[in-house]
């Protein structure tokens, strides 16, 4: 198990401070949503959601899993190293340096981390996508991410949930970034072979091959408010429909009523819900007088 | 006459002229036979050079080629007892994919394609190749009722992807997709996948999770049009060309990165030039690869299957 790594507990803080570091301005962040101004502070007390409307903002991958494990206390694995730049592809920039300057960026070898640890008090493994890193887009790095997931929470009977934020496939792996739908098919077949609970948890924004592929084949499936979710882009659909979209369109309120997910769970909520739905998957017992103490 | 791709401007000038003096000849005209003769033996030569360094945005054309045979041409040439089965049992039949019970070589096998028709009025029936929910449903079903009959599946793609619509995304675009590649993947049965024209991104290979994954030459198969590329990567989607290129979505371009199996020559100047030799050639293709896998029983197919997608990433030959 050498790809097992430091536990990150002390460094939670930094990572949540990270951004709003040095520059007084970023003291205040004007939500998208209502326009309103919040004072840093308030906004990751609040796990980034608009005190004044309830918007959900995107948060990085690391705070992702500080918010979703018990106390903030996860482990973090090591990656398997994927093939970088697979094509050698170069568009107005090289692949390679786009790559280089996420990581710069970022902190991060790619759109993925991993860790494990309690999650309302159940074992799981958690994957969490990293919007932050190249639009969270699916390449060869992510998928491995994905199956190394997967085998984890196998090897220790464990749940596995995927929280997902991506723009979809990096077509700047071509069709290898491709090939990553049936591979992260086969990661949660694994799960489910093995009777493990498989939760997704759809995010702002999940699209393109990942909505195709392992978002959409959870055990139970809950998105974030106001996420967007969808197969095809907004603009391509409008171009080939020439239609107006409808109001809320692709919205994780939308999926729901359409029957796509399971529920909309606000975040401050996610925690206790992941936890509630494993616990009953894996037939864990809960006294009414206990629950009712 | 047939249309002629931009590329092919003076092979078609010289087959025009050909036609021309042909039209004029008359019994005996020796000189005129003897021009036939020398403008065809050019243009031959000139369809050989061309055809034999397309470049890669060249190969996309070709393989939109509206001449190109499409699934039900392969299909009806070479599947008998042909019986179309429809529909998702949820919502609708989408004609977009074609598939049912048919005999290939006299075995019964279950076939499935994305069809784009042939004219105006069945490329609307078909929508153009690009399937909705209800049609990778249809598929899904399909191929789990190969998997339950012991059935060997074929497909036969060719789709610039999956519909964007806005009816498509509320019944479950993705949802459908995904379940359509995962029924491939749990499939106990031999899966033989052929690209016959465009492999449009997901909703191509909703089809074409085969055990054995096979392109015709002038094909492509890639994760996005290079057309939608350019828009997104140049932001100018004449750079299509350029990104055709940058994407390595030609058919020895996959073979190379080990992503299919085979690449089935075409004959000169393309599958619509000799239809019947096109077709031949990937029925020949497709019995080779269901030989190859004879004698395998569910449990080794699916276990083998996972381990080549499985490894589609973790090593990248040059
Ligand atoms: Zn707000």
């Amino acid at each position: 198990m050498s790809w097992l790594t430091e536990i990150v507990r002390p460094k939670i803080r930094s990572w949540l401070g990270q951004e709003t570091r040095d520059v007084p301005e970023n003291l205040w962040r004007q939500c998208p949503a209502c326009q309103q101004m919040i004072f840093h502070k308030d906004l990751d007390a609040n796990l980034k959601v608009c005190p004044n409307c309830g918007h959900h903002m995107r948060p990085t991958a690391m705070e992702r899993l500080a918010w979703t494990f018990d106390g903030g206390v996860f482990t973090r694995i090591e990656l398997p190293k994927a093939p970088a730049d697979p094509i050698k592809f170069r568009d107005q920039k090289r692949y390679a340096d786009r790559l280089r300057e996420a990581r710069e960026k970022t902190g991060l070898e790619d759109a993925i981390v991993v860790a494990h640890g309690l999650v309302g008090g159940q074992p799981m493994v958690v994957a969490a996508m990293a919007f932050e890193f190249m639009a969270g887009s699916m390449g060869a790095a992510v998928g491995e991410g994905i199956v190394a997931a997967a085998r984890l929470a196998v090897l220790q009977d464990a749940a596995l949930v995927i929280f997902t934020a991506s723009g979809g496939a990096r077509m700047q792996e071509g069709a290898v970034s491709l090939m990553q739908m049936p591979r992260t098919t086969i990661a949660t077949r694994m799960v489910k072979e093995a009777k493990l609970p498989y939760l997704t948890v759809l995010t702002d924004p999940t699209t393109g091959g990942v909505s195709a592929s392992f978002a959409m084949l959870g055990d139970v499936q809950i998105a974030e408010p106001g996420a967007l979710i969808g197969f095809a882009g907004a603009r391509v659909i409008e171009q080939t429909v020439r239609e107006t979209l409808p109001e809320g369109f692709q919205r994780a309120e939308y999926l729901h009523q359409h029957g796509i997910i399971d529920m909309v769970v606000k975040r401050g909520d996610m925690r206790e819900t992941l936890g509630r739905v494993v616990g009953m998957l894996r037939g864990v017992r809960v006294e009414p007088a206990e629950q009712a103490a | 006459m047939r249309p002629f791709l931009e590329f092919e401007k003076p092979i078609a000038e010289l087959e025009g002229k050909i036609e021309e003096l042909r039209q004029m000849q008359e019994p005996g005209g020796i000189n005129i036979a003897e021009e036939i003769a020398r403008l065809t033996d050019k243009a031959d030569k000139q369809l050989r050079a061309t055809y034999a360094r397309l470049t890669a945005w060249q190969k996309a054309q070709v393989a939109r080629h509206p001449d190109r045979p499409h699934a039900l041409a392969y299909l009806q040439a070479l599947v008998t007892d042909y019986t179309p089965l429809a529909g998702d049992r949820a919502y609708a039949e989408d004609a977009a994919i074609v598939g049912g019970l048919g005999r290939f070589g006299g075995r019964p096998v279950v076939v499935l394609g994305t069809e784009k028709g042939d004219d105006t009025d069945s490329r609307v029936i078909h929508n153009f190749g690009m399937a909705k929910p209800e049609g990778y449903r249809k598929a899904r079903r399909l191929i789990e009722l190969a998997g339950r009959f012991n059935l060997p599946l074929l497909t036969f793609v060719d789709t610039a992807g999956a519909f964007p619509g806005i009816e498509a995304e509320a019944r479950g675009q993705a949802e459908a997709i995904a379940r359509s590649v995962e029924a491939c993947l749990d499939a106990p049965i031999p899966i033989i996948a052929t690209i016959i024209g465009e492999g449009g991104s997901g909703g191509a290979i909703a089809l074409a999770t085969g055990d054995r994954v096979l392109m015709l030459e002038h094909s492509i198969y890639s994760v996005i049009s290079p057309e939608g590329c350019a828009s997104i990567l140049w932001r100018d989607a004449a750079q299509a060309s350029t990104a055709a290129e940058a994407l390595r979505l030609t058919a020895e371009d996959l073979r190379l990165l080990r992503l299919i199996d085979t690449v089935i020559p075409e004959p000169l100047g393309g599958a619509h030039r000799d239809v019947p030799a096109a077709i031949a050639a990937v029925g020949e293709a497709v019995r080779t690869a269901l030989a190859s896998l004879d004698g395998m029983d569910g449990p080794t197919l699916i276990a083998r299957r996972r381990d080549k997608f499985l490894a589609m990433g973790r090593e990248i030959p040059v």
